[in-house]
């Protein structure tokens, strides 16, 4: 993966083919084993004007003629981009897949790029009524807070414990500390989120390279297994959902993931969860059964979520602090466990990793894609 | 963001006179209506109901960095509206402040401009809701 930042440098193309030269080099492969790739992508025809990104993938990254095939699923693409990959994989259509998540976002200002995000949730209901992402996440923040007594304390506690694992990867955004005071002393959004409870607008791209397991071995002295790959959807927008305080696309996708790898939360040692917001880290910590219902936000005010913890959550700073290039962060999350389970995460391992899991997101909770990986 | 003519006026039934539907099969309504019901689907039957626009406020924000075009607004207060006859919708409530607002709180829509494209452009209308005091 590319470090995620602001490369004003560097553009979209740049980004990308950095990521993916990475992945093919860390595979061990030449590059003209791959037969397919998949670019999860969610606004580039938005954010550069430049559509149709999976062919110019493929052209300036050398990989002509084989298909390449862009997912969008709003801040998910990166996680379903990776699950198309894996089950082309899987149906034995191809060996060797590529995937790849990208997107450059500061090429337009902060106005402009919120709107574009906003098309993850209802156009027509939400966002011309007024409603911004961070208003979305507030509207459950509240009802989290109303049904469970979370406090603007226990969302701070995620910000902060999300920077503190930022300060020790060198792929992040922001790798400096901050405390609970900064956060809630910090410029009201939308309330009762504040600035430090977002996630930044970040360019950035990762990829990984897929192969069955046999046939990994041979070029990777440490292959990981992607061991299950679940999807689920509920309504575009938040006002349709049975209930607020949760996300029922990640219960509904963590248990089929949980089903498929033959596990239970308890056996997960470290997870990359969807941080957009600091309420959406509580909720995933929830929702994925590990911590529970109600209890996501004491438990990482308690430190149990951090380092050292129960279970380590968002070892790279996650969303808010390894930053948020939308297409790419579900991809982020793979190369991020990948390190953990080959205990290569230098300054930020989590002793004898096994197992590792991954939840993206995409808007409100429209999509959500949950997978687990393993050490082979 | 703004929004084409065409979709404005598309939109023109539901945003001035909140016309929703219902389901006759398992009568749960729908607003925006649906085109089918997603529980019943197949089975399902819909039948347009007028919603009267009256509910209580089932959470709420005051948003501080608006979306584009709301600009004179901040601070708003941006609500999700259970409506009394079941379905939930989101909307601004306007002439109040976060301190006034309180989940449960009785609302009631109100016709009001949402958006306008330019001084001599569209003015998009729709509702809004204010505190029943």
């Amino acid at each position: 993966m590319t470090k995620f930042g602001e490369h004003w440098e560097k553009g979209f193309r740049d980004l990308v083919i950095d990521a993916g030269i990475k992945a093919i080099g860390d595979a061990g492969l030449q590059g003209n084993e791959i037969s397919a790739g998949y670019v999860g992508n969610m606004a580039s025809g938005s954010l550069i004007g430049q559509e149709h990104v999976a062919a110019l993938i493929a052209d300036h990254m050398g990989l002509n003629p084989i298909p390449v095939t862009r997912v969008e699923a709003a801040c998910a693409s990166g996680g379903v981009a990776l699950r198309q990959g894996y089950m082309a994989v899987a149906s034995g259509m191809h060996d060797f897949v590529v995937v790849g998540g990208v997107e450059k976002m500061n090429d337009l200002d902060t106005n402009e790029v919120s709107q574009i995000l906003g098309g993850a949730g209802d156009q027509e209901w939400e966002l011309f009524m007024g409603a911004t992402f961070p208003g979305l996440y507030a509207l459950m923040a509240k009802r989290h807070m109303h049904e469970y007594g979370t406090t603007e304390e226990m969302l701070a506690a995620v910000a902060v414990k999300n920077h503190e694992h930022g300060s020790r990867n060198p792929y992040a955004q922001f790798q400096n500390k901050i405390t609970i005071d900064m956060v809630l002393k910090s410029k009201v959004v939308a309330d009762p989120l504040k600035m430090f409870d977002c996630s930044p607008i970040t360019d950035g791209a990762a990829a990984v390279v897929l192969a069955p397991v046999e046939i990994a071995k041979k070029y990777q002295e440490q292959p990981i297994e992607i061991v299950a790959s679940a999807q689920a959807s509920d309504t575009i927008a938040l006002h349709s959902r049975e209930k607020l305080s949760e996300i029922k696309a990640t219960q509904i996708a963590a248990k089929r993931a949980y089903e498929m790898a033959k596990i239970g939360p308890k056996d997960v040692d470290v997870a990359e969860v969807h941080d957009c917001f600091t309420i959406a880290e509580i909720m995933a910590i929830e929702d994925l059964g590990l911590f529970r219902k109600g209890e996501g936000g004491k438990a990482t005010l308690e430190g149990r979520t951090g380092l050292g913890g129960e279970v380590a959550i968002n070892t790279s700073g996650g969303l808010k602090a390894a930053g948020h290039p939308v297409g790419a962060t579900g991809v982020k999350q793979a190369v991020e466990l990948t390190w953990q389970l080959r205990g290569k995460a230098e300054g930020r391992q989590v002793a004898d990793a096994e197992i590792g899991l991954a939840q993206n997101v995409g808007g409100s909770g429209a999509t959500s894609v949950v997978h687990i990986f393993k050490r082979v | 963001m703004k929004e084409s003519i065409p979709l404005t006026w598309r939109r023109i039934p539901e945003r001035y006179r909140m016309k929703g539907n219902r389901c006759l099969t398992c009568s749960t309504a729908y607003f925006p209506p649906r085109t089918i019901c997603p529980k019943c689907r197949r089975k399902g039957k819909l039948e347009f109901l007028n919603f009267k626009g009256t509910g209580k406020i089932y959470s709420f924000t005051e948003i501080h960095s608006p979306a584009s075009g709301f600009e004179e607004q901040v601070p708003y207060v941006f609500a999700i509206v259970e409506l009394d006859e079941g379905a939930r919708i989101t909307g601004q409530v306007v002439d109040a402040h976060k301190p006034e607002v309180k989940i449960g709180d009785r609302v009631e829509a109100v016709f009001r401009k949402i958006q306008s494209d330019d001084p001599e452009g569209l003015i998009h209308y729709g509702f809004k809701f204010r505190l029943v005091k």
